[in-house]
């Protein structure tokens, strides 16, 4: 279906709102002048300054090791999580881990982060220490805020399995375990791969609940940038910004990209089966 | 399977979690409740809940001055602003769910990730660009001057801050609308049509009733963190006036831990109570339909 002439202006309109900021980041980064304002000349002198701020640089490795860290955590503990929350049969138990789960996603993240702050500093005093902030405490925190989307994620899927699918792979000799990775993980791939992804972008972006369970030793990129700019922000931080479009445009593409092979060689395959004859379709007729 | 290996396996992949839960999700919200209800020696104490609604400050406006509740203005300001950025979402992102859900099937995987775009880019660097655009020297103001419009003063000011919640958490509000409208059935909408329903009539009748539980998770996915906000009003409000978020995080800079976690614990009552009565409005909801 062809859009309309005024649903393409509306659309066009809000897409200039919301990449208005992103394409004046894009310009100043290659401002020659310190201004975020007025556009002077252009020059790559930012971008040298970038790659020169050390402290910046380990900011970007830091954040990558969290965010993987914390992301293949996640994704093995909530995958288990799901097949038990899947097999439970006791009701009550179910609709109390089902909450629990929901409580990191429904609370403001600021909520979350001093909740595990005030739990860190406590058991911290407790112990004597002047400060338990450090890296494990983010990556605590970060694996419990990742944690429900993972479960959510892979949980529809496995509600979506045959449940025959494991007995059947049982019954032929498998041991649970190996049932598990022959029969049920393939089906339910899917759903892990897109909760990994989910966490691993939840934790590089997460500034609120970092900032809060942050030690002063480990720094992540958003809390060096909010550091950035509690001072006069320079073109170097926008310099930033344009890396990072960069790289998450490829990606998007390149997610893209495979998506569509994929597509096409379901359909593909569709259309060899589609050649034999089909029964009329009644049940068109019957829903009312 | 039988039952033994059943609730073994039970054991084994729910325990790790369930005791991860415990400890990092529960035990932390009990921390929140403890501080809250005590002082500095961690005696129990209802000085930090009581100061949050009776806490007064001075307000000088030039010529008269008066005694405000602190806290209390600014809870009902951070509500103000919040609504007011989750209905100007609502309104501005419902038409682009429903343009895209009835676009084809390659516009909708072009728009949806163009709209996902800006959502993985920092969000205090988005909302720092948006500082440089709204200031009185900013990029908005050049461009007005340029085309002899005059200038406009908007940087510091309540709609300030409500573009930049607006701009940072609108396609928390398209996304849930727009995959519940991409599932809806065409042929309920061509029936519709086809028995006499006017084209406006079907969109009031028919779409809007089944997109409500979209409407409503985009609601609580745009309100929730637009109330509990602090680096957007502390950059777009230029610090003038403090909101909820701000309140609690200067309260945790000044290292008063207490009265932190009972601004927070209030919070966290209310927005439960909200919570609670939108699921009991959208259950009634489906039972009438």
């Amino acid at each position: 279906m062809k859009m309309k002439r005024a649903s393409k202006i509306y659309t066009a309109l809000i897409m200039i709102f919301l990449f208005a900021p992103i394409a004046i980041l894009l310009v100043f980064s290659f401002n020659e002048a310190k201004s975020l304002s007025v556009f002077t000349g252009f020059s790559l002198k930012w971008y040298r300054e970038l790659f020169r701020d050390t402290e910046t640089l380990r900011a970007v490795l830091n954040t990558l090791l969290l965010a993987v860290s914390a992301s293949l955590v996640s994704t093995v503990m909530g995958t288990a999580a799901a097949v038990g929350i899947n097999k439970l049969r006791n009701k009550v138990l179910r609709s109390t881990l089902d909450s629990v789960t929901n409580i990191p996603m429904i609370n403001p993240d600021i909520i979350t982060g001093i909740s595990l702050m005030l739990m860190f500093v406590f058991v911290g005093r407790l112990f004597g220490a002047a400060t338990s902030l450090s890296f494990w405490t983010m990556l605590i925190s970060h694996i419990t805020f990742c944690l429900p989307y993972v479960i959510l994620q892979v949980l529809p899927k496995l509600q979506q399995m045959d449940k025959a699918l494991p007995e059947a792979a049982m019954d032929l000799g498998c041991t649970p375990l190996r049932a598990f990775f022959k029969a049920e993980l393939p089906e339910i791939m899917p759903g892990v791969i897109t909760g990994l992804i989910m966490a691993f972008t939840m934790s590089l972006d997460d500034f609120v609940i970092s900032y809060f369970t942050a030690g002063n030793g480990f720094q992540t990129l958003p809390i060096r940038i909010y550091s950035m700019t509690k001072k006069t922000v320079t073109p170097k931080m926008y310099a930033l910004a344009t890396i990072i479009f960069f790289v998450i445009l490829s990606l998007l593409l390149l997610s893209n990209f495979y998506d569509e092979e994929a597509m096409n060689k379901r359909r593909q395959k569709k259309k060899s089966k589609e050649k034999q004859p089909q029964a009329p379709n009644v049940k068109l007729k019957t829903q009312n | 399977m039988n039952d033994k290996t059943r609730r073994l396996i039970q054991r084994l992949t729910l325990t790790p979690y369930s005791v991860w839960a415990v400890l990092f999700i529960v035990v932390p919200l009990l921390f929140v409740a403890y501080y809250a209800f005590t002082d500095q020696n961690f005696h129990f104490t209802f000085d930090n809940i009581s100061r949050f609604f009776t806490a007064t400050s001075v307000v000088d406006n030039g010529e008269t001055t008066r005694e405000v509740h602190t806290y209390l203005v600014i809870f009902m300001r951070s509500l103000k602003l919040a609504v007011i950025s989750t209905v100007v979402c609502l309104v501005m992102g419902y038409p682009l769910a429903y343009i895209m859900a009835r676009a084809s099937e390659r516009t909708q995987s072009v728009l949806l990730t163009l709209i996902m775009i800006p959502m993985w880019m920092n969000f205090l660097i988005r909302t720092y660009a948006w500082m440089t655009i709204l200031q009185d020297t900013g990029i908005l103001n050049g461009f007005l001057s340029a085309l002899h419009l005059g200038r406009i003063h908007i940087i510091g000011t309540e709609s300030a801050v409500v573009i930049g919640m607006v701009y940072d958490y609108f396609p928390y509000m398209v996304l849930p609308i727009y995959s519940i409208m991409a599932k809806l059935d065409v042929k309920l909408l061509e029936a519709a049509s086809d028995l006499g329903c006017p084209g406006l009539s079907v969109l009031r009748r028919v779409i809007w009733p089944l997109s409500i539980p979209g409407v409503l998770s985009g609601i609580t996915m745009v309100l929730i963190p637009s109330i509990s906000t602090f680096y957007i009003s502390q950059k777009l409000g230029n610090g003038k006036f403090f909101l909820i978020g701000d309140a609690i995080e200067g309260q945790y800079t000044a290292n008063n831990l207490h009265f932190a976690a009972a601004i927070a614990f209030i919070l966290m009552v209310i927005l439960l109570v909200c919570m609670a009565l939108m699921q009991k409005l959208a259950n009634r909801r489906l039972v009438a339909a």
